[in-house]
């Protein structure tokens, strides 16, 4: 049996190698478990990601969550490597399936060679297929055998967790500290109760069944245990320490979870979140806080950023810093509330109305959550605008392990600048940058400010006057054009020149980058670039795209009524270059390696 | 040592701006002027005071006030509004507007902005009719007016404003008339004085539009002014019949008079102010994390995630 982390290829198994006593090293795996989500799969692959941060392994993970109230069909993929981890994997190697609709709908998943692991309490009929290893394991009653008394089934993940800790000789140890410290929380009960699933799973003979056990190496432990959490939670932590004291939100999957942080975290730092009656009122409040002097957000998913366009307008305008969140969801309208897109990133840079240019940043990973989050309220805070952060559903809930960001360097203590203004002072002034007096800030002149969404003069005086209309509309682009001056051009993965180049965005990265990596070791000459800054986009990209045949954009959205996707659309604007192309789905998943692999090769050999 | 020098008077002069681009006879010039008298007797040091609108012609209020002020979006000035209420206690927050602007569609936040008792002081200047966009019909104007969008008068029953004050939960809610400049001032200064979400109700004629449609209420064009009689809580027999400001179900009583109804202080309670309880909830989260830096707190939350 070989276990691959190219799951497209898995005759190419150069990342396992056999043992004399029935123990396979492995580099990487992808384990599926598939239950229903009020089984708790999710602790289970939480805890496993946990482990990998501690275990110097690179971690991805990937789930499904229904968008219903009370659960339903879920899964939770785990891919561990002690190499690089760019995905949560196509396939799986394993697949713990808990139910027979699980059973049915995952074993598909399975690459060749792969291993099941089913409940024989609930699986009744089992396919064959070729060289798929099946393991009956009577997951319920032995977890009720354990546990005893009235928990009926609860438990069964981490019954689970135990047998996957003995299979892949996984540190029991730190597993062990970390149920403890989670479920202590929960009373002694709970903890006794979790604690005796986890040994009853630990201590079934899998190995004995499978004859086969598996080492998952560690990587090269620097020393240093790595933080393991998801794009939401990291994208939070960006904005405290950007500066963020104040926000406004209305909840929306997949957005709810950092607005339900900021209202816990925020009080700690002497700041408020409010959660408001509507997106209107949201957006409008947040405003209400950057015009008082503070770094301010509000955020949603596409559909309430459309309810926040009109005001996202006037911020601009007005010229007021505020960071809003669009964690994008598939759309249009309600669409899939819990499923991955790309399908907003032109709303996100000309979604309202007028002529209102701002600031469009995209995080590519869990850990770059953090960094744009904080940059976003550096860049609003610098240049009086707003600025959207297009993240995504699957970056909003997946795990990954990074090394925790140098918090001496990153974190930002904001100061509310009430300074007395002189008689110079100009809200609106044509030669620089927009830097508002709040109120409360005396005027030595006497003279007060009107922050205003009517076309104005530098004063901010309501001017109808033709050509302070068109200045001051190139005022505010101009600004952002310096930022576009400024940003450099995104490092290239792969050749330097060749065939394809292969343009993304947002959490595509690492599908494309292992993309990129497998072409490569085929002998194509390809690489990736990949854009963070999307309204204003680094200059001169076209002399880059100049060293290569093809520029395939890849996006998770649709090709439109010509035949490109969003970015695709804006960069065949900006450069007429006619061998930019798009990569385009909308079936509200994340890119497999081989699609991106096989949409390529479409591309450049149309026969 | 000499003593600080005295802080210089704030004067009707010190508070004006642009001269306002009403049309002449507009109720709001009252209103303008009514609101600059009030501080200059409260004496609020000039740069805390906040003028807040949205859309609409008494919207444009901030533009008449030199003051820190903000010209928003239509209908949306109270939840900016209560964001500055909320992170800067050391303000003076007020909003103004219009019918329109705040029943409209504005309608759901100033429910939520009277049940939440955000600390700010609210001015709604109803003519009636909507006048920036030339006599459409609005939320308050009667059955049976004739306008634009309603050529032969407008169908939909109208909004009492102050029964949806008093159940939206505003903590003081009173009625006045702008051309009333006296009671005007009593009501704004009991407003300003008043810890919560205060709202004024001024019936503030639009000449152009809707031209004496508030005389009823105007003594000196034949109507009655007839002012709300407040328990005086001097035991006396005549006090018994008096209104009690803290009576929600009096409150309602008073609001379902028919017009012109009667003017005067409806509806006043003491309760939290959501600027209270949250900062409440500040201070004992600052209590349990101690002096911890911003940095601190975000170096235990990565902790916890290793």
């Amino acid at each position: 049996m070989t276990v691959s982390a190219t799951s497209d290829f898995p005759e190419k198994s150069a990342s396992s190698s056999s043992s004399s006593e029935g123990i396979t090293e492995l580099q990487n795996a992808v384990i599926r478990f598939a239950g229903n989500s009020q089984d708790g799969i999710q602790t289970i692959g939480g805890f496993l990601a946990r482990l990998a941060g501690r275990s110097a392994r690179e971690v991805m993970t990937y789930m499904t969550i229904p968008s219903t109230i009370s659960g339903g069909p879920s899964i939770f993929q785990v891919h561990l490597g002690s190499g690089e981890v760019l995905s949560a994997g196509d396939e799986s190697d394993f697949l713990f399936a808990f139910y027979q609709h699980s059973y049915d709908n995952h074993i598909d998943s399975l690459k060749p060679g792969g291993i099941c692991l089913y409940d024989s309490d609930h699986v009744e009929e089992i396919k064959e297929i070729e060289g798929v290893i099946h393991v009956p394991v009577p997951i319920t009653s032995t977890t009720v055998e354990a546990i005893g008394g009235s928990a009926r089934d609860r438990g069964k993940n981490i019954f689970v967790l135990g047998l996957v800790t003995q299979l892949f000789k996984l540190q029991k140890e730190k597993l062990v500290s970390l149920i403890e410290k989670q479920f202590g929380r929960k009373g002694e009960d709970v903890a006794r109760n979790a604690m005796l699933a986890f040994d009853a799973g630990y201590a079934y003979p899998i190995g004995d069944l499978l004859g086969a056990q598996y080492d998952l190496k560690e990587g090269r432990n620097e020393g240093i245990d790595k933080v393991t959490t998801d794009g939401n939670t990291a994208l939070t932590l960006g904005l405290l320490a950007g500066g963020v004291r104040y926000g406004a939100g209305y909840p929306i999957t997949p957005w709810s979870t950092i607005m339900e942080q900021l209202r816990s975290e925020l009080p700690k730092y002497g700041g408020l979140f409010v959660q408001c009656e509507d997106e209107l009122a949201a957006v409008s409040m947040a405003i209400g806080f950057a015009y008082s002097g503070h770094t301010a957000i509000t955020g949603s998913s596409g559909p309430g950023l459309s309810l926040k366009m009109e005001a996202l307008s006037y911020a601009t305008m007005a010229e007021l810093p505020l960071v809003v969140i669009n964690v994008q969801r598939g759309g249009p309208s309600t669409g899939l509330p819990t499923s991955v897109e790309q399908s907003d990133l032109m709303q996100g840079i000309y979604g309202s109305h007028g002529d209102s240019p701002r600031i469009v940043l995209a995080p590519k990973d869990v850990e770059d959550c953090f960094y744009i989050g904080r940059e976003a309220c550096l860049l609003a805070r610098e240049f009086s605008c707003p600025v959207i952060v297009l993240t995504d559903q699957a970056l909003a809930t997946r795990i990954e392990a990074f090394t925790e960001p140098d918090l001496d360097e990153v974190v930002i203590e904001p100061v509310l600048d009430q300074e007395i203004r002189g008689e110079e002072f100009k809200p609106y002034p044509l030669d620089g940058l927009t830097k508002h007096a709040p109120p409360g800030t005396p005027m030595s002149a006497g003279k007060y400010p009107v922050v205003t969404g009517l076309e104005h003069d530098e004063w901010g005086h309501p001017s109808g006057n033709p050509e302070m209309h068109a200045r001051m509309n190139a005022r505010r682009r101009e600004k952002l054009k310096v930022l576009g001056d400024r940003l450099p051009i995104p490092d290239i993965h792969g050749d330097e020149s060749g065939e394809v180049l292969i343009v993304g965005w947002g959490s595509t990265w690492g599908p494309i980058r292992e993309a990129v990596n497998r072409m490569r070791e085929k002998g194509q000459k390809v690489a990736a670039m990949h854009i963070r800054h999307m309204n204003p986009m680094p200059n001169n990209l076209d002399t880059v795209f100049a060293h290569y045949n093809h520029v395939a954009v890849v996006e998770m959205n649709d090709e439109g009524l010509y035949g490109y996707g969003q970015l695709a659309t804006l960069l065949r604007a900006r450069y007429c270059d006619s061998k930019i192309q798009s990569i385009c789905k909308t079936d509200g998943l994340n890119y497999k390696i081989r699609e991106i692999i096989e949409r390529v090769a479409e591309l450049t050999d149309p026969s | 040592m000499s003593a600080p020098a005295e802080p210089k008077k704030l004067t009707k002069k010190d508070l004006s701006a642009d001269h306002p681009t009403w049309c002449p006879g507009c109720g709001d010039f009252a209103v303008l002027a009514a609101f600059f008298k009030v501080l200059e007797k409260l004496q609020i040091p000039h740069e805390k005071i906040c003028t807040i609108a949205g859309i609409g012609c008494s919207s444009r209020f901030p533009y008449f006030v030199n003051g820190h002020g903000v010209h928003f979006i239509h209908g949306r000035a109270l939840p900016l509004a209560s964001g500055v209420s909320l992170s800067r206690p050391d303000l003076h927050v007020f909003a103004f507007g219009g019918d329109g602007d705040g029943y409209s569609i504005g309608g759901n936040h100033l429910d939520h902005a009277a049940r939440k008792n955000v600390n700010l002081t609210y001015v709604v200047m109803d003519n009636f009719v909507y006048g920036l966009t030339k006599k459409q019909t609005s939320p308050t104007s009667p059955k049976g007016f004739k306008s634009k969008t309603d050529p032969t008068g407008a169908i939909d029953q109208p909004i009492n404003p102050m029964k949806k004050l008093v159940y939206g939960g505003a903590s003081f809610v009173a009625r006045t008339h702008a051309a009333q400049v006296k009671h005007m001032m009593a009501v704004f200064e009991r407003a300003i004085l008043h810890p919560g979400f205060s709202v004024v109700e001024v019936l503030s004629e639009c000449v152009v539009f809707y031209p004496g449609i508030f005389d009823d209420g105007n003594p000196r064009k034949g109507g009655e002014f007839d002012l709300i009689d407040e328990k005086k809580w001097d035991d006396s027999e005549e006090d018994e019949a008096r209104h009690d400001v803290s009576d929600e179900n009096a409150a309602y009583q008073l609001a379902s008079l028919q017009y012109p109804g009667k003017f005067g202080v409806f509806y006043e309670t003491d309760r939290p102010t959501k600027n209270q309880l949250e900062q409440k909830w500040i201070d004992s989260s600052k209590e349990k994390v101690g002096d911890a830096t911003a940095k601190d707190l975000l170096s235990s939350r990565f902790s916890g995630m290793k």
